[in-house]
């Protein structure tokens, strides 16, 4: 179970630092996604070690919410591309200070 | 492997949750087969009357609801245990329910702009271009934001409310989402709305993968999601105790970046300037609330036995956010920015409260406890706030709201009742007695004292001193200076605005006069159930 459960670590450490380091809006949500199915994967490995059904029913549940997210967000990084022609998200400076 | 139990619905309990979750699914329904011209009045009727059916429910359950397994909380746990309607729980939901007829009032404003509302006339058209121009002269506008504030304020009711980390997490999601969009709908300054909607959404799904990766750690350390059986794991110490450290750090990463505390702040100013300001006056209320339920839920029932591991970070997290917040508060020269540092600096003081934790045996007589204490200071905070930013909406130029603080000199001569309304609200914000402020305040200070954390407590007093010195900035700038240019106009609101402002005033005012009656009815409310 062990090897499932660092492999979820480092899919979540690799989206984490994508979330952190690459600059469109688009990548960055998929980082986002990866960190989410890292949790799956988790999820999932610690129900197989606890032999119950929890994890196994929260991954259904994270899948769900995910594609809620996937929708709003996609609804505002388009809504924002075709203002801006573009998804950087440094680009999108206006509010500082 | 058990076996599936079909779990029983408590239909009577869950009444308040139901309606507002049924109201809001009417709502796109009517949004999908009503005809535009009649879409505005459909969803400010349906939203209100859903919104007051369930305040109704909820008093109704709150005189009904029994003793829990023979304890001194009262409460339900409901379906199958996923959802503990208790005596906080109840007083959260009719504290979100209150704070969002405000919100539906400022919603439903349309007095102040010409004839139209807050929201984007047709958000899918680009700014400056014909289509834009086209929906502006046909005068529509988004009615969707009804329903969409009705989802919002079911996650903020299913938030606190959540018995196991998995409802938590949908409760997180439901809350956050439909505020992700009502912050990019604003009609005027598009590019600055739809650039915190872009902040607050990037940033909102990152910090709920932590809370999941959290939920995922702390599922694997005690073998099941449900807070009574993680307290009991933590008690019987089970399992290893750094899935349980990395999974309380992760959930509070989740959990505090929702209310906003420093180091998880930076969204805070760029999101309560850029959404509309009808939405950041619900949202700065009603999630703040909702979080801060969910927190006091998380670290009392479900990890209250690792108290000494969580409340050191809560020790630092407050002092950092109270100094944070007032600090950023004093250079800021935009009015949102600064009540949004403001609220940073709150959520400090609300950490306060919420380290006060202590067992209910360890309490003297007439002492209260910290979720007395902080449930009546988001009463006061969730009032004042949504007060001050529909002050802030009346304010206004010829290009719309003027947020500027210098634009506001000369206010107090312009209109003497709206600035002297806004100065009590700043003043009820930094503590003055006399407003319900400085009973907050008073609360959280002496539960923190009681459970020994004397550091926190200097540390906030002083904070205090430094957030007065900024609300006093302010109320020189509205009475004192000289106005620049022609100075600000004050547009007139029509009954929905002026309610919503008279009403946070009033509990403003009477909070501080007369705190009785709420902290009386907080002591009701009791403690958590598990």
């Amino acid at each position: 179970m062990t090897e499932y459960v660092v492999l979820s670590a480092i899919l979540f450490t690799i989206g984490c630092v994508g979330v952190l380091t690459r600059r469109n809006a688009l990548v960055v949500f998929m980082c986002v996604e990866l960190m989410l199915n890292a949790c799956n994967l988790a999820f999932v490995a610690f129900a197989r070690q606890h032999g119950n059904l929890d994890g196994q029913i929260a991954a259904f549940f994270v899948m769900v919410v995910a594609a809620a997210e996937v929708v709003i967000g996609l609804a505002i990084i388009m809504t924002i591309f075709r203002t801006r022609r573009s998804a950087s998200v440094d680009d999108a400076s206006l509010l500082k200070y | 492997m058990t076996e599936f139990v079909k779990p029983s619905v408590e239909y009577f309990e869950l009444w308040p949750l139901l309606v507002v979750f049924g109201v809001a699914c009417l709502g796109v329904v009517v949004e999908a087969f009503a005809p535009r011209g009649a879409r505005y009045v459909a969803q400010v009727v349906l939203s209100l009357g859903g919104l007051v059916a369930a305040l109704v429910g909820v008093v109704l359950v709150a005189r009904d609801v029994q003793t829990y397994d023979d304890g001194a909380a009262r409460g339900v746990l409901a379906i199958g245990g996923t959802i503990a309607i208790d005596g906080p729980s109840l007083f959260i939901w009719g504290l979100v329910l209150a704070l969002a007829i405000g919100g539906v009032l400022l919603f439903a404003e349309r007095h102040l702009d010409g004839g139209v509302s807050a929201f984007a006339g047709q958000a899918s058209a680009v700014p400056g271009t014909d289509a834009e121009t086209a929906a502006i002269a046909a005068n529509r506008e988004h009615t969707e934001v009804y329903p969409l504030m009705m989802f919002a304020v079911f996650g903020m009711m299913l938030f606190p409310a959540a018995n196991d980390l998995l409802t938590m997490f949908v409760g997180l999601e439901v809350l956050s989402l439909p505020l992700y969009l009502l912050s990019g709908l604003a009609r005027r300054r598009r590019l600055l709305s739809q650039e915190a909607a872009l902040k607050y959404f990037l940033l909102g799904a990152f910090s709920s993968g932590f809370f999941l990766y959290g939920a995922a750690l702390i599922y694997g350390y005690a073998g099941s999601m449900d807070f009574a059986a993680i307290n009991e794991a933590v008690r019987n110490d089970v399992g290893s105790s750094s899935l349980l450290l990395i999974g309380t750090g992760l959930l509070s990463v989740g959990l505090l970046f929702k209310v906003g505390a420093v180091p998880f702040q930076a969204w805070t100013p760029d999101v309560y300037q850029g959404a509309p300001t009808p939405v950041t006056a619900f949202m700065a209320a009603g999630t703040k609330v909702a979080a801060f339920g969910a927190i006091m839920r998380l670290f009392y029932v479900a990890l209250g036995a690792d108290r000494w591991s969580w409340q050191p970070m809560l020790w630092i997290i407050a002092v950092l956010s109270m100094f944070v917040g007032a600090a950023l508060a004093i250079t800021q020269s935009d009015i949102k920015r600064l009540l949004a540092y403001s609220s940073v600096a709150h959520t400090g003081f609300i950490l306060t409260g919420v380290l006060g934790l202590q067992a209910t045996d360890q309490l003297a007589l007439g002492e209260i406890s910290s979720v007395q204490a902080v449930l009546f200071y988001l009463t006061t905070y969730g009032f004042a706030t949504i007060g001050a930013f529909a002050v802030v909406s009346l304010v206004r130029d010829s290009g719309g709201e003027t947020t500027a603080i210098d634009r506001w000199a000369g206010l107090g001569k312009e209109s003497p009742v709206v600035a002297a309304v806004f100065a009590f609200f700043l003043l009820a914000m930094a503590g003055i007695p006399l407003t319900s402020g400085f009973v907050g305040k008073l609360a959280v200070f002496s539960v923190a004292l009681a459970a020994g954390a004397w550091p926190v407590v200097v540390a906030a007093v002083i904070a205090s001193i430094v957030a007065a010195f900024l609300y006093i900035r302010v109320i020189k700038v509205m009475y004192f200076d000289e106005p620049v240019g022609d100075g600000p106009r004050v547009a007139y609101p029509s009954v929905l605005t002026a309610t919503t402002i008279a009403v946070g005033a009033a509990v403003t005012l009477a909070l501080g006069v007369l705190p009785g009656p709420v902290l009386d009815l907080a002591a009701v409310a009791g403690e958590f159930i598990r």
